[in-house]
């Protein structure tokens, strides 16, 4: 047990303020070596994992690095920066917090480096560069304590599967230091723990009250299909004026975009409200941060952006607009509302189509079980680790089997062989190839034992690419003759406006005029819809445990806990065609627009219906039947061609799916895409920065030709191994068409309709459409350019 | 293959990327950018899969073998750089003998290959076979002229493919190179040199022609 500094407690004292049980907890397990904090938003959990490090720095502390906190968002840190200096400077410590991330300016960096603050709050990615430097041991010299806040989050994605091995790194550097995780709700803490540390021991806050949930009624019913909830608009609007504040999340943030558009359209009060997302650049995002703290704002539309983080006290309502596709997120969301300890968060889901009427109910019903989702994670990801080989070498010579002994340490590399670690020295030094090409040029060489980088000037090209997220690449919005930016769009949606295309961006209409330097011009266009008006952005897929619940549901007679519309909805299908149920696959055949179309009703969620569109259209192509396409949702697969299915049994045969996995795992978009990924982790290929963008120069090309050669010539290279466990593991989900097949054995119902069905129009405006590129389309590409040399009279 | 009349002179511009000119039994090619991923390497960035020059090398074979060319014109930027050309490993360097011996082999010279090179055939700086003039960057005022340089592409039905230009003046071939990126055929580097008229004609399994898109 650490004690608190007198003044402290006395500011406690004088604030009113008596300590949370679990933060009493936290300070009697200070000397513990790793401690996992649950507890819910608003029980003052990053105050309870600060309490030990207050406590031993006391009121003078000696200079040097005591504790590092890690969080997910740079956001995060600038709050914590703020929230901390309250208590210190009223109980006048002589402590100082620094914050450390990608905004932090290059003096300041610097100085840091040279004369680190007691407490220093940074991401995972600055935290990378930093150990990367060759003065790491120097300025992590006494470190104490490592805080991880929102470790959840982090646990989820390779940003989490670095971290451990940073945290490994300081470890070595200290082998004294203490780990805190600080963590809301999860469905697994044990599993939690160990990704942590082996030796964590779990502190679980009393969860507080349940949240007061229930679904919007709304006098108008949801239309059949699309996204966004814009129907619902003055049912929220009603509910924002009899809230103090409003979150209104999306999934999406073409869909944020929509919907703030036609929310101003109808906001006849003029209520303040605002828009959120990852897309608009950083001065309107922390605009809209600045207004929200100031209490200017009744509401802010927004995205996953806003999922973690800063605690706004004054929200007292959620609203989650369209299905919330994973149970532990919309709890996750919910507690943004009201972060007062012991009272209970309120929330309102807002179903964007009827079928997400019927996961809206199923998420309900899981929420007040409190059930939770959540897939476990497989082994540590080796791209992952050559980037981590790759920055340790920048910080200076390393031993082999030093560096291999502090891996396995990590939670997720515990069962790391020394032959796959051997494998990734080899890409790092070498690329890894079969022909053994580089043996003047190593990345690595090996001096006297140690590892060290060939030409040390390599190491700040290296450290500009550390980190293991991901940005697709964007362009950035401008209103010409305007100097700032208005937001970001993808390249790849910027590539498919022509002059004169209208587009949503930061809730106003633009027209797109140029692409002028890797920026996309474009000039106001009032009063006009907007004629494109999707961007994608993250797309989450419904949880294993939701589509359960869904297809159970579906099963009932009758739906009294539906709303009328949907229940008629679904009474209609029932008559129409009839309704998937979980001891059959229902499929669906029928012609629309000039093409067939077949729905498979698999609920076997989004990664492996996409899957299973890729593995049927390729079969379709070998009969014939000339597929164009597929889009996938959470629970269909629908595929457009020249030709109907009529014969659907051969096409879901277990053996041949899984060996048409195999030859299509060689040449497929989504190996493709997870390939780049991966190329760009483990170092292969370089980000593109500002300044220097790829795009446009014919010096470069895509990684696509990579993986074809590599594919090519040395089939076995690691890169190829790591592309495909990881789309096995997340994007393939094969497993899953596994189970699905297994659950439905050979009963396999094909309908034939001569229209689209009730069930299937939602799929028809599904954004992400994977074209199919085979014998129908090279039909097509023929038509189209003998139309186009027609039109040019050069026929 | 799509046959292009171009000067009196009929051509075939192969799903490769490469130009036949049967009159002449002559194959032309552009910036096959050999050595390229050694190039990268040497100058400390990334070890990218070392096989470009094979697969380029294996694709100039095909050609060759079907083509029966006994005049072969590469039209610049053949090796990423001097020094890749040298540092050119030895099972390539003996490929490369193998498919020149015989043949009437000219390197035309690029931006990335400015000089000679230590491989047998003849070096120019342009080259002129009646009627046409080959070198490597077009010149604005030359007619009849095969040059290469730019990797111009063009998207056709959703997908982006290598092209040739061409209009009544000049022809611009494709990177033929395996490690080539390329430059859309809209960029105004590309739209100032061709005429309004020009057509994009996109490589693949199937050659198709298009208006070139502005």
């Amino acid at each position: 047990m650490v004690t608190l500094p007198p003044t402290l407690s006395d500011w406690f004292a004088a604030k009113g303020w008596t300590l949370h049980p679990h933060q009493l907890d936290m300070l009697a397990r200070a000397h513990d070596p790793a401690t996992l904090l649950i507890a819910p938003t608003g029980g003052g959990k990053t105050l309870a994992g600060f309490l030990p490090t207050l406590a031993e720095l006391g009121p003078n502390p000696a200079s040097g690095l005591h504790t590092l906190y890690i969080s997910p968002l740079k956001a995060l840190t600038a709050d914590i920066r703020r929230n901390l200096g309250l208590p210190i400077e009223g109980a006048g410590l002589k402590i100082r917090v620094e914050d450390r991330t990608g905004d932090t300016s290059y003096t300041q960096r610097r100085r840091q480096r040279a004369d680190p603050p007691h407490i220093l709050l940074t991401t995972p990615e600055s935290l990378a560069l930093l150990l990367s430097y060759e003065d790491a041991p120097r300025i992590f010299q006494g470190l104490q304590r490592v805080i991880v806040d929102e470790i959840h989050a982090l646990a989820e994605s390779k940003r989490g599967d670095q971290l451990t091995l940073q945290l490994a790194r300081l470890q070595s550097l200290n082998p004294a230091l203490r780990r805190i995780g600080l963590s809301a709700t999860v469905e697994n803490p044990p599993a939690l723990a160990r990704f942590l540390s082996p030796q964590t021991t779990i502190l679980e806050a009393d969860p507080g009250p349940d949240p007061d949930i229930s679904m919007l009624e709304t006098e108008a019913p949801p239309p059949w299909s699309g996204g966004g909830g814009r129907y619902a608009i003055p049912a929220i609007l009603n509910e924002v004026t009899r809230h103090k504040t409003t979150l209104i999340f999306h999934n999406t943030r073409a869909q944020a975009e929509l919907f703030f558009h036609d929310l101003w359209l109808q906001n006849s009060q003029d209520l303040p409200i605002g828009i959120h997302h990852g897309s608009l650049s950083r001065e309107q995002r922390e605009r809209v941060e600045q207004a929200m703290t100031a209490g200017a704002l009744r509401a802010v539309v927004c995205t996953g952006s806003l999922d973690l983080g800063i605690d706004w006290g004054d929200v007292d309502l959620v609203i989650q607009v369209g299905a919330p596709k994973n149970v532990k997120r919309l709890v996750q969301r919910i507690g943004r509302a009201n972060h007062r300890y012991n009272a209970p968060s309120k929330a309102l889901l807002v179903p964007a189509n009827r079928f997400e009427v019927v996961e809206c109910q199923a998420a309900l019903d899981a929420v007040r079980a409190h059930t939770l989702d959540g897939e476990p994670r497989g082994p540590g990801p080796r791209d992952v680790l050559c980037q981590h080989i790759l920055a340790t070498a920048c910080a200076g010579p390393f031993d082999a089997y030093q560096l291999f002994t502090e891996i396995v340490s990590a939670g997720p590399y515990t069962l790391l062989t020394k032959a796959e670690f051997d494998a990734c020295v080899d890409f790092v030094a070498t690329g890894g190839y079969a022909l053994k090409a580089y043996d003047r040029w190593q990345r690595l060489k090996l001096t006297n034992g140690k590892w060290h980088l060939r030409d040390p000037r390599a190491a700040a090209l290296i450290r500009q690419n550390l980190g293991t997220i991901i940005d697709i690449e964007t362009l950035k919005v401008r209103l010409r003759g305007h100097a700032s930016p208005l937001g970001e769009v993808e390249e790849s949606f910027a590539a498919s406006l022509t002059p004169g295309d209208t587009f949503l961006i930061g809730g106003q209409i633009v027209r797109y005029e140029s692409l002028r330097e890797m920026t996309v011009e474009v000039s106001r266009s009032p009063g006009r819809d907007p004629k494109v008006a999707v961007f994608s952005g993250t797309k989450f897929a419904t949880s294993t445990l939701l589509t359960d619940r869904i297809l159970e549901i579906l099963q009932q007679e009758n739906w009294p806990d539906l709303p009328a519309h949907t229940a008629w909805w679904l009474a209609k299908q029932r008559e129409v065609s009839r309704l998937p149920d979980p001891h059959s696959l229902l499929l669906e055949s029928f012609p629309h627009d000039g093409r067939e179309h077949l729905v498979v009703y698999g609920f076997a969620g989004r990664n492996a219906q996409q899957t299973l569109g890729l593995l049927l259209t390729k079969q379709m192509e070998s009969q014939g039947l000339a597929p164009l396409g597929f889009v996938a949702t959470d629970y269909a697969t629908l595929i457009w061609g020249l030709d109907p299915v009529t014969n659907p049994a051969p096409l879901f045969d277990l053996s041949t799916l899984r060996e048409g996995l195999e030859t299509w795992l060689s040449g497929n978009a989504v190996m493709k895409r997870t390939f780049r990924n991966t190329a760009l982790i483990s170092g292969l290929i370089e980000r593109s920065h500002q300044g220097r963008r790829k795009s446009g120069r014919q010096a470069t090309f895509s990684s696509d030709i990579l993986y074809d050669t590599l594919r090519r010539y040395d089939p076995d290279h690691l890169l190829l191994q790591i592309t495909r466990e990881e789309a096995l593991r997340g994007l393939i989900d094969f497993s899953r068409i596994e189970q699905l097949l297994a659950r439905v054995g050979p009963n396999i119902d094909l309908r034939r309709l001569d229209h689209v069905t009730p069930l299937a129009a939602p799929l028809f405006f599904e954004p992400g459409r994977i074209p199919v590129y085979g014998e129908a389309r090279d039909r097509l590409a023929t038509n189209e350019a003998k139309a186009l040399m027609e039109a040019a009279g050069l026929a | 293959m799509h046959p292009l009349f171009f000067h009196g002179e009929t051509l075939h511009l192969l799903p490769s990327g490469g130009l036949f000119w049967p009159a002449r039994k002559t194959l032309a090619v552009s910036d096959l950018h050999l050595g390229k991923s050694e190039r990268l390497a040497r100058r400390g960035g990334a070890l990218l899969p070392p096989y470009e020059t094979q697969a380029t090398l294996e694709k100039l074979d095909r050609d060759l073998e079907a083509s029966q060319a006994e005049t072969v014109i590469c039209l610049g930027d053949s090796f990423d750089d001097l020094a890749a050309a040298d540092g050119i490993d030895e099972a390539s360097r003996l490929w490369l003998t193998r498919l020149m011996a015989g043949r009437n082999w000219t390197w035309i010279t690029g931006n990335h290959d400015p000089g000679p090179i230590e491989i047998g055939g003849t070096h120019r700086a342009e080259l002129k076979l009646t009627p046409f003039t080959f070198r490597h960057i077009a010149e604005p005022s030359e007619r009849a002229e095969i040059s290469g340089h730019y990797h111009p592409k063009a998207r056709l039905a959703g997908q982006s493919k290598p092209c040739f230009l061409a209009d009544a003046d000049r022809l611009i071939l494709p990177a033929y190179g395996v490690y080539t990126g390329g430059l859309r055929a809209h960029d105004p580097a590309l739209t100032s040199l061709m005429a309004n008229d020009a057509l994009a004609i996109l490589t693949g399994p199937r050659v198709l022609a298009i208006p070139m898109p502005r």
